[in-house]
């Protein structure tokens, strides 16, 4: 009889925004910045509208696609930028490397983009996480503990879970790991191959009860 | 104003907030934490500190609030010193230097250190910096002043103090400099359980209105701000007048004083010169401690304009969109990260613009809310006190651990 995992243990990430003093007033400031800098400036900027418009999305766009398209006003490129299928990356490093591909492609091909230049009062600003991660007092030893502790915890705990173990700490979907030692792989690769980027938070915790519950006995829409 | 329990904000954020504030500051038991201001009433910071400093002894972390003390010459450097930091044109001179390091001095002789952090609020107290190396502890200067484009010599004249902490925090990421110290972003942040900001019964309102001789026969543009000219009342005075040439309505402006502020009463007499006894332009002069009566203005509002020139964040924002109402602000400081222009309100840059937008909402009273409602979302997730709460329990502990990810082990009791 294969062993138990141990208990699901919650944890929540509460973030701090520390600026790094750096600006881009150009695409290729912005290209050799996004080079330059830690993970932790790429994180902030890819994530941060998740959690601070958590009503308005999905289609979350990230800050670079913004800047690209309202301040420097190349939608063709804010386009493409908005369009980094964020869910295909293991790793910051491969997030970053896909957005200064696209950035010195696209200047590549339209070098004239290389004189375009924002106002220094639309400059872009350079902005990491600081994640601080901490325990919360839920643990689930069972699926069904584990039903109920995820629909109290908070969307932190949600984030940290989902985005911030997977593509910043690179050790996939916690929850997908945990039901995999459960002895659940079909739920274990439903929450593994959801979208997060296209749902909102709360979506997503609907979403991923609605999974959890189809498997308990006398199972039930929560 | 009564003291407010964490417990009480449950209502308005939720259980979960309230949990995760707990959870934090488990982690920080004990640690007593100072803050230093220039004012103990009038002007947002005082307002945030009265609330945030019994908070934070509530969740175990004893904190005390201290206030500088300074002459009139004092106050009117320390407000070309503010002015200059936004921006302005100043003249700062050996002698204002000499009042401001005077006044210091005189502060460091009677003043007791008590942190084991210690905030420094804005730059009037900047000078007390100097007192780390005898009290030890940790230092925070908190810069509530839009600081983007300063005066370069006062600038240079501030930055030896700020230095010499260990971390300062700004509003905004605009605001952050070329520093040797780590520089986090902390938006301030309203209180929905303060007088300002509470519910109120349409009965208050009407006793309110009443008594300040407001009345209600004609649609309410009002600007609640510091009669300041950083705070724009004689734009907002021509923009109105533009607005009114179709538009029947009128301007109420609500200002209060602050004890750091020595140029109100000359702003307040250019705004009553050049309203011109117009009967549609009302001018409320408030005490600082009129939160009750503003939050009542607000309220009754139909249109609330901030045209400010340049601003710290411009908390009065805030206020409004957490009141509901549709607000026309000057996208200026802080401003944008409260308002998305056309989604929660309405940006602007000039008197001519401020007119267009505040047309617009008088005249299509069905935007206006939409915009109101989203505005007070917006406000709800990102700019009240428990979030601001949270960030500076984060704030303690990223001065005090290095690293992007910070691990906090000790699991509070298990569920």
């Amino acid at each position: 009889m294969p062993s138990r995992p141990e208990p699901f243990r919650f944890c929540t990430r509460l973030t701090l925004r520390e600026s790094t003093g750096l600006r881009a007033v150009t695409l290729a400031q912005l290209a050799h910045y996004l080079k330059v800098l830690p993970g932790s400036v790429i994180f902030h900027h890819t994530h941060h509208y998740l959690q601070q418009h958590q009503s308005l999305t999905p289609e979350p766009p990230n800050d670079f696609a913004y800047w690209v398209s309202e301040v420097l006003g190349d939608r063709g490129l804010g386009e493409r930028l908005a369009s980094v299928d964020t869910v295909q990356f293991a790793s910051i490093r491969a997030l970053r490397d896909r957005l200064v591909a696209t950035i010195e492609a696209h200047l590549g091909a339209h070098p004239w983009l290389w004189l375009r230049v924002a106002p220094p009062e639309e400059a872009f600003h350079f902005v990491k996480a600081v994640s601080i991660v901490l325990p919360t007092p839920y643990r689930a030893a069972t699926l069904a503990a584990f039903a109920e502790a995820l629909q109290a915890v908070t969307m932190d705990s949600l984030y940290y879970h989902i985005f911030e173990a997977r593509l910043r700490l690179e050790r996939g979907n916690d929850f997908a790991r945990w039901f995999t030692g459960l002895g659940e792989p079909a739920l274990a690769a439903a929450v593994a191959t959801l979208d997060p980027y296209t749902h909102t938070m709360e979506d997503l915790r609907r979403t991923i009860l609605t999974l959890v519950h189809r498997r308990l006995p006398h199972a039930g829409v929560p | 104003m009564t003291p407010t329990t964490l417990e009480a904000y449950e209502p308005v954020v939720g259980r979960q907030v309230l949990d995760e504030l707990r959870y934090l500051a488990e982690h920080l038991q004990g640690r007593r934490i100072q803050h230093v201001n220039s004012t103990a009433v009038g002007g947002g910071v005082a307002e945030i500190l009265a609330r945030l400093v019994p908070l934070l002894t509530e969740l175990g972390l004893p904190s005390r609030w201290d206030v500088i003390m300074g002459d009139p010459a004092f106050f009117r450097v320390t407000k070309t010193v503010h002015n200059a930091l936004h921006g302005q044109p100043a003249v700062f001179t050996r002698r204002d230097a000499r009042t401001f390091l005077d006044t210091t001095a005189r502060n460091l002789k009677t003043f007791a250190w008590d942190g084991d952090i210690v905030f420094i609020h804005d730059p009037q107290p900047a000078g007390l910096i100097q007192a780390k190396p005898a009290h030890g502890g940790r230092w925070i200067w908190r810069c509530h002043v839009d600081v983007s484009a300063p005066h370069l010599g006062v600038w240079r004249f501030l930055e030896r103090f700020v230095n010499r902490c260990d971390a300062a925090v700004f509003s905004a990421p605009q605001f952050a400099q070329r520093l040797a110290i780590r520089q986090f972003l902390i938006a301030p942040s309203i209180d929905p359980l303060s007088d300002k900001n509470r519910e109120l019964a349409p009965e208050t309102i009407q006793a309110i209105l009443h008594r300040l001789e407001i009345p209600q026969d004609k649609p309410l543009v009002t600007q609640v701000s510091r009669f300041d000219r950083l705070k724009d009342p004689v734009g907002v005075i021509e923009a109105f007048r533009l607005v009114r040439r179709t538009v029947d309505c009128r301007l109420l402006l609500v200002g209060g004083g602050a004890s750091d502020d020595p140029e109100g009463a000359q702003v307040l007499a250019e705004v009553r010169t050049r309203a011109q006894d117009d009967p549609d332009i009302l001018i409320r002069e408030l005490p600082p401690t009129s939160h009750l009566e503003v939050n009542a203005l607000q309220r009754a509002s139909t249109v609330i304009i901030q045209k400010s020139l340049r601003e710290g964040f411009g908390l009065t924002v805030s206020e409004a969109l957490w009141k509901g109402k549709p607000v026309v602000a000057s996208a200026v400081g802080g401003i944008p990260l409260q308002i998305a222009h056309k989604h929660s309100g309405l940006l602007c840059r000039s008197v001519e613009g401020a007119a267009f937008a505040l047309k617009q909402l008088l005249n299509s009273p069905r935007y206006a809310q939409q915009l109101g409602e989203r505005g007070r979302e917006h406000v709800r997730q990102n700019f009240l006190l428990t979030r601001h709460l949270k960030e500076y329990l984060l704030l303690l502990v990223a001065v005090e651990r290095a690293g992007d990810i910070i691990h906090l082990n000790n699991a509070p009791g298990i569920r």
